[in-house]
């Protein structure tokens, strides 16, 4: 049904969104706490660089990043000397564009769960003898999963559409950057190829649908396991 | 033994309060909203760090100012239990009761499940989430979770106050089989004067930050100066009886006290059982002679000690019924109209229906009754 390329990058698309999740995560969290529970200057300014990539054109992100991470931009030229790292025209650059324009669905979730916990609940665990590292893996983690599933979920669907971020950043390589919207792009600029842009478009569409239902069945699925 | 000395600065609220508990049984933290009780608790706990002072409980040391000791909220192993039960909703009821088991020293575990289980009849429910429980069953489980954590105080900040009166009464017996099992010094908060005359040994009354009055139960509770007629709570003395015998014809219990016997409506506790009755203020009458051809059959013959004033039309006065205390509140006119005065010979009326029908069960230890 799909030719080869086709299918190409919908895998591509699937394994850029999954590592985007997967490395953004831990610093989300981290973000989201520092955002919930922490008091320091700076603050107002933290949130709103999370936020940022929320209302910024994707364009100009991935502007940002080609001028931060680029081969000949410090950042970038300094990853590759030291680790042979290359982002530019590379999958993993396009995650890092993925990663950077969902960061903010991933923190906001978390911060949500975070917020609606009951602090009486942290206290009573601290009473009963646990340490606060304890608490945070024992009591807090737990009662925010909802949070963080709903949100990597969310993430992970938002990371299939991302386009302007990923071709400004890593351009349009089939094989290497070309997620499921750049071949839905490449597809439309081609003559003759509307039928393997309906193909991707539908295909899209399908992915995009299944995501959400799925991030409402897992904030379902938790929220009955917390009772709630 | 319970040793608190704290100072703490609030704001404009100064906290400044010193009582000792007993090493076991129940010291009741008593007194309206915004006396200090939370504050206290915190500080027994370690939520709050007093300004000075230091809080004791046995041999371990909490805090001490002068020393700079601060033991960390979880290295006090103060098993608190809250007016919310605060069970975690992502755990079983079994992990639940375990949790502070688990995080307990191996060595100083002295109570396990099955004990805890059994003493506040919650096996039906470990399996269940917390969601499933009532109020009563949820509470009873976080007392559980608190004994469980071996604590070296017990510590209930009104685990009643969010229930109705059925839950209030299914939970009671519960905690005073805890008050009687357990080797553990209980600092129980309240603003109810019945749950401190059912559960109580010791009474700290707090108000406005201060410590009123401290001392044995039916002392405090009795006292003239802490219950005046414009306070929230009703005056009245606090009784330990036990209980003679039943009369079934007439749905009658008769009462022994240290002064002599209360005939009251019939009480469910069998014969001997040592508990404690409250008798409210406003249904104590007094008479110069002994009435004849009155309905009320506890006609007591008392001596007045303490004499109260209001400025207004109340006058509380203090009697004595053989070794026991009773309060009563009569009007300014009557009290001069008997010529009240302390030691003058009167007798006590009380109706017998105006006593609580349902008894507060004193004690299983007749050895820790007043004597």
């Amino acid at each position: 049904m799909l030719s080869e390329t086709e299918t190409q990058a919908l895998l591509l698309s699937l394994r850029i969104s999954a590592a985007a999740v997967a490395g953004s995560l831990p610093l989300a969290l981290i973000c989201a706490l520092a955002l919930a529970r922490g008091r320091f200057p700076g603050k107002l300014l933290l949130d709103g660089l999370v936020h940022l990539p929320l209302v910024l054109p994707p364009v100009v992100v991935g502007y940002l990043l080609l001028v931060s991470l680029g081969t000949r931009a410090p950042v970038g030229a300094w990853l590759l000397q030291t680790f042979g790292i290359r982002l530019v025209f590379n999958w993993t650059g396009a995650a890092v564009a993925a990663a950077v324009v969902t960061f903010p669905f991933q923190v906001r979730a978390m911060r949500l769960a975070l917020d609606a916990i009951d602090p009486g609940l942290e206290a009573a665990a601290r009473s009963l003898g646990a340490p606060r590292l304890d608490v945070f893996c024992s009591i807090t983690l737990p009662l925010m999963l909802p949070g963080i599933v709903g949100g990597a979920v969310t993430a992970f669907a938002a990371s299939l559409g991302e386009f302007g971020a990923i071709i400004t950043f890593v351009s349009n390589v089939p094989g290497e950057t070309q997620t499921l919207p750049l071949a839905i792009y490449s597809a439309i600029q081609t003559p003759g190829n509307e039928a393997a842009a309906a193909r991707l478009a539908a295909l899209s569409i399908g992915l995009a649908l299944g995501g959400l239902v799925l991030a409402e069945l897992a904030a379902r699925r938790a929220r009955s396991f917390l009772g709630r | 033994m319970l040793d608190v000395d704290i100072r703490k600065r609030l704001g404009t609220f100064v906290l400044d309060v010193a009582f000792r508990g007993p090493e076991r049984g129940v010291t009741a933290l008593f007194g309206p909203s915004g006396s200090g009780k939370s504050s206290v608790v915190n500080g027994l706990a370690g939520l709050m760090r007093p300004d000075d002072g230091h809080v004791r409980v046995g041999t371990e040391t909490f805090f001490d100012a002068p020393a700079g000791i601060d033991v960390a909220q979880h290295r006090r192993r103060v098993g608190y239990v809250f007016q919310d039960a605060r069970l975690f909703p992502h755990l079983r009821v079994r992990d639940n009761l375990l949790y502070g088991f688990r995080r307990s020293p191996r060595a100083e575990r002295r109570i396990d499940l099955d004990a805890v289980v059994g003493m506040l009849g919650i096996g039906h429910l470990l399996d269940r989430r917390p969601q499933a429980l009532s109020g009563g069953e949820r509470q009873r489980v976080a007392l559980g979770r608190a004994l469980l954590a071996q604590p070296r105080l017990l510590l209930l900040d009104e685990p009643l106050a969010a229930l109705d009166a059925g839950r209030k009464a299914e939970i009671l017996p519960y905690i005073e089989r805890l008050r009687d099992d357990v080797q553990l010094p209980i600092v129980y908060v309240s603003h109810s004067v019945e749950e401190v005359a059912r559960l109580a040994d010791h009474v700290v009354v707090l108000d406005h930050g201060h410590v009123a009055a401290e001392g044995e139960v039916t002392q405090t509770m009795a006292r003239l100066d802490l219950f005046p007629p414009d306070s929230p709570y009703e005056a009245g003395a606090v009784v330990p009886v036990h209980v003679l015998d039943h009369d079934e014809n007439d749905g009658l219990t008769r009462l022994g006290f240290d002064g002599g016997v209360l005939i009251v409506p019939r009480f469910p506790t069998p014969e001997g059982t040592h508990l404690r009755v409250r008798i409210i203020a406003r249904d104590v009458m007094l008479s110069l002679v002994r009435p004849i051809g009155v309905s009320a059959l506890n006609i007591l013959p008392a001596v007045v000690g303490d004499l109260r004033l209001g400025g207004d039309c109340y006058a509380d006065v203090q009697i004595s019924v053989g070794g026991t205390r009773l309060v009563s509140r009569i009007t300014r006119r009557s009290a001069a109209h008997l010529q009240l005065a302390p030691g003058r010979a009167v007798f006590a009326v009380v109706k017998s229906v105006a006593i609580d029908g349902r008894p507060v069960e004193w004690s299983r230890n007749i050895d820790r009754a007043p004597k």
